[in-house]
């Protein structure tokens, strides 16, 4: 608890650092190098915290907080895992930021409204989160981190998103918010429990809990981006400056989830069958939607908020499958599925974080979004380049990165549904696995397309020709999450060394006590297959030295400039490259004329007319169509009807309020 | 001596207690401004008088000002405040109720058996005068409410208004430990409410030539 009160104070002199008369560019370092510092501390707190060195005692208990108790703070396995996605994606994206935001006050970049004093207050708030042993500091960390993050979003309003993200984000997240707030107090039962050791032990029967349990996956999936709760996050996460969306999509989500294990493994009770298979369909239309949704994008990072709609689909499938296990009785398997889900949510953390900082870079040096007007990225910017072809191998789920180990586990977890007592779940399962597959596929090529569009192929623009590689701190920003990526890749024995105690205290009666059950997590149970990452990546070394080696002797001596290859036609220049729509093409006709209702219209002139010819493709979103439409007609239609309240006489106003009171009164007397 | 055990103490304040609520089903049914204003000052003055008992059984010197306050401001220089403005502005002297008078009886009996309900079992562990003490407050809070919605004269509203206070400072009395500066702040907020009332009444009477609310409603242009 040490090293996480000091992280605390650091995060706080980083903001404090801001108030002092100092130029703006000495300023800014010292709070990005504050809030990394911060954010390494915490980090280390976790590593020690799962190493089972020093914190005897892991309650800390502060001298503020509501009713006079004090708030109460508990490093516990769970603690720790979200402590480890801030600290990871937190130093990240605050080296980052430094050089954002000297890049922003000098050049092109949006925004004008500097985002570093806000900064250490929203990682601060990020790390309360999970750190929390009551509810009321939950709320209020919860409630922080959507508000200093709803500022960071507005504060950047002159990107076209900007405008609309605001109001939609902040509904959101009261909405969420209100929703957590009755689960909880569903769950604090009649004599309103409200630390999570009382919690723990009050059982409120199977209705309430039920409640309890439904307002939870509505309160923290909305905030996690879930299906079909998630139009706000692809409004609001690019809209925010891009060290701040990395916080937004790799972190703040993740806290969303650990929420929602603390609630649905921790503090409910014994799970009942169906709050997993309610959590894991969800799951599965918020990964399928996102996937396709990011696959459609042109805007470098809607595509990436998108597909962080995706991994926290495939996290909720994972986490579904863990409680369909446990409530059938099959810890072991759980034990899999939900290692799997929180392996997954500090993978996530570090590759979603490493993208949305690459895109900042790329962003500050072209001034461009759309992936349509890069190109040949590669060439100009080849650390970045580099650190986002490592970040998209790693999102795509490809051996030897750190995204294919979740993903693996998870997959182990769901091919084992042939243990689960139910036919129905069975075959539900057997489908999910289906959906999980196409999922996979489906990223990958979403990320083939992404970078290959940005970073590959010739330049399509000025911006893209000229651009140079971001300064230092960006390019360390950008480095580290990828070092971690293929470190975590290769050992993935190091982030569960974080996840396995987490999981022991989640799953009560999971047989894997002793360590070295560990590695067993890598080899389940059942005769499947286990993944060795070092045999995969010096398989793959050893067959690319064998072809370089062979290609070699035939190949020129070194690279030659030519011109390119025009297929024949006279040379039409870098517009006629095979664009982000063109390669989108096949799959939005595959899946989104069912999924979005997608509609192409060709507008071809007739032969001599001299007009240009246009193709236009027209998408429906089905969460907006659906959801958020009849939505605000609701609200709208309820707002007509209340306003002739306004209109009615004093008496009526009273006699209102009076038959409230006496029809309140009644119901105490009643309910006793 | 105090409460828990029935005895004379008991008996009076008790006693008291119910001649209020009595006080306050005798306004329901008044039909003349000038009765309802004469039934106001004699409740206020018999809750001057359980304030005073109160402050006897318990010992607290500060209830006899509570009860002196209440004697001379609510007893004696309200309504006759109230009687001379009727006077003055000559006000109709005939009160038109919205909810019959049976009907309102009936209904304010619904509220006494709801309060006791609500409170004894509420209170179990508190002593037996303060949970018939508090019973008879929140009824006698709930029919000054109920008398503010069944009439439409503009007074007997303010009457209605400052009855609950009534119930509110018998509910405040009847808790032993209860500190004064409660007391007076409510004696002040009639005051206020008076005062705020009076002014409101005043602009009423200049710009309609009448205090009944319907013609007030009509000329927010909602008629009726």
């Amino acid at each position: 608890m040490l090293l996480v009160a000091s992280a605390f104070v650091v995060l706080a002199v980083a903001m404090l650092v801001q108030a002092a008369p100092l130029p703006r560019d000495v300023r800014n370092a010292s709070t990005g190098c504050g809030t990394a510092l911060g954010c390494g501390l915490l980090l280390a707190a976790a590593v020690a915290h799962a190493a089972g060195l020093l914190d005897p005692d892991p309650h800390a208990r502060l001298p503020l907080g509501p009713g006079g108790f004090g708030a109460s703070l508990l490093l516990d396995p769970v603690a720790a895992v979200g402590l480890a996605v801030v600290g990871l994606g937190g130093a990240a994206a605050s080296i980052h930021a430094i050089g954002y935001e000297r890049a922003q006050g000098a050049g092109h970049a949006a925004g004008p409204v500097p985002t570093m004093p806000l900064l250490p207050p929203f990682v601060a708030a990020m790390a309360l989160v999970p750190l929390a042993a009551d509810v009321l500091t939950l709320l209020f960390a919860f409630e922080a981190m959507s508000v200093v993050s709803w500022i960071l979003v507005i504060a950047n309003g002159r990107s076209q998103d900007g405008g609309r993200a605001g109001p939609i984000y902040l509904i959101t997240a009261a909405f969420g918010t209100l929703c957590l707030v009755l689960s909880f107090a569903l769950l604090g039962g009649a004599e309103g429990a409200w630390r999570f050791t009382t919690m723990r032990e009050t059982d409120v029967g199977p209705v309430r809990t039920a409640f309890a349990v439904g307002l939870a996956i509505l309160g923290a999936g909305s905030k996690a981006g879930l299906f079909p709760l998630h139009v706000w996050l692809l409004l609001a996460h690019p809209a925010a400056p891009s060290p701040i969306s990395a916080l937004m999509s790799g972190v703040m989500t993740k806290m969303a989830l650990l929420v929602l294990v603390r609630i649905l493994f921790d503090l409910a009770g014994q799970p009942s069958w169906w709050w997993g298979t309610v959590l894991m369909v969800i799951g599965l239309a918020s990964g399928l939607m996102g996937v396709l949704h990011a696959l459609m994008q042109d805007d470098l990072k809607r595509l990436l908020a998108c597909s962080t709609v995706e991994n926290v689909g495939l996290i909720a499938i994972g986490l579904g499958v863990a409680l369909q296990f446990q409530a059938a009785g099959l810890p072991a398997v759980a034990v899999v599925a939900l290692a799997g889900a929180l392996l997954h949510m500090i993978n996530h953390a570090v590759f979603k974080t490493l993208l949305f900082l690459a895109a900042g870079s790329v962003l500050s040096a072209t001034g461009e979004r759309g992936i349509d007007r890069m190109g040949g990225l590669l060439r100009t910017m080849p650390v970045t380049g580099a650190a986002a072809l490592v970040g998209s191998l790693s999102i795509a789920g490809l051996p030897p990165f750190n995204g294919f180990a979740s993903e693996w586990m998870t997959f182990q977890a769901v091919l084992s549904a042939g243990r689960l007592p139910q036919w129905e779940l069975k075959m539900l399962l057997a489908a999910a696995a289906a959906g999980l597959a196409l999922i996979a596929a489906l990223s990958a090529v979403c990320f083939v397309r992404a970078f290959g569009i940005a970073f590959l192929g010739r330049h399509r623009e000025r911006g893209a020709a000229t651009a140079h590689d971001a300064d230092g701190t960006m390019r360390l920003g950008v480095a580290l999450p990828a070092a971690v990526c293929v470190l975590f890749g290769l050992l993935p024995m190091l982030p569960l060394v974080l996840v396995h105690p987490a999981v022991l205290e989640l799953l009560p009666g999971a047989g894997v006590g002793d360590a070295a059950a560990m590695t067993l997590w890598l080899l389940p149970p059942g005769g499947v297959q286990g993944y060795a990452p070092w045999a995969i990546a010096s398989i793959g070394a050893a067959l690319g030295i064998a072809t370089w080696l062979a290609l070699r002797p035939t190949g020129g001596g070194g690279a030659r400039r030519v011109p390119a290859w025009g297929c024949g036609h006279p040379p039409v220049g870098p517009v006629s490259q095979y664009g982000g729509s063109s390669f989108a093409q096949p799959i939005r006709r595959v899946f989104g004329t069912v999924a979005f209702a997608a509609r192409e219209s060709v507008d071809m002139p007739a032969p001599g007319d001299t007009r240009p010819a246009r193709h236009a493709v027209r998408m429906i979103d089905p969460a907006w169509e659906a959801v958020v439409r009849p939505l605000a007609a609701a609200v709208g239609w309820l707002a007509d009807r209340a306003n002739g309240l306004r209109s009615l006489t004093i008496r009526a106003h009273l006699a209102i309020g009076f038959g409230l009171l006496v029809g309140l009164l009644v119901l105490t007397a009643v309910v006793r | 001596m105090i409460g828990g055990t029935p005895g004379l103490a008991y008996d009076v304040a008790h006693l008291l207690g119910a001649v209020v609520l009595l006080h306050s089903f005798a306004l329901i049914y008044q039909r003349r401004l000038f009765s309802l204003l004469n039934v106001f000052a004699a409740q206020a003055l018999f809750l001057a008088a359980a304030a005073a008992w109160q402050g006897h059984i318990q010992g607290a010197g500060h209830l006899y000002l509570t009860a002196l306050i209440t004697a001379v401001l609510k007893g004696i220089v309200i309504p006759v405040a109230l009687h001379r403005i009727v006077v003055r502005l000559s006000i109709h002297r005939t009160v038109d109720p919205a909810i019959g008078t049976g009907a309102a009886l009936a209904m304010g009996i619904g509220l006494v058996g709801l309060s006791i309900a609500l409170v004894l079992p509420l209170t179990d562990r508190a002593t037996a005068l303060t949970r018939e003490d508090l019973a008879l407050a929140l009824s006698v809070v709930l029919l000054g409410l109920l008398m503010m919605i069944s009439r439409r004269n503009a007074v007997s509203q303010v009457v209605g208004f400052m009855s609950i206070e009534n119930g509110l400072v018998l509910a405040a009395v009847g808790v032993q430990g209860m500190p004064f500066v409660v007391e007076m702040s409510i004696a002040f907020s009639v005051l206020v409410a008076f005062i705020i009332f009076g002014i409101f009444i005043f602009h009423i009477r200049e710009r309609f030539d009448s205090l009944d609310v319907p013609y007030v409603e009509t000329f927010r242009g909602e008629g009726r």
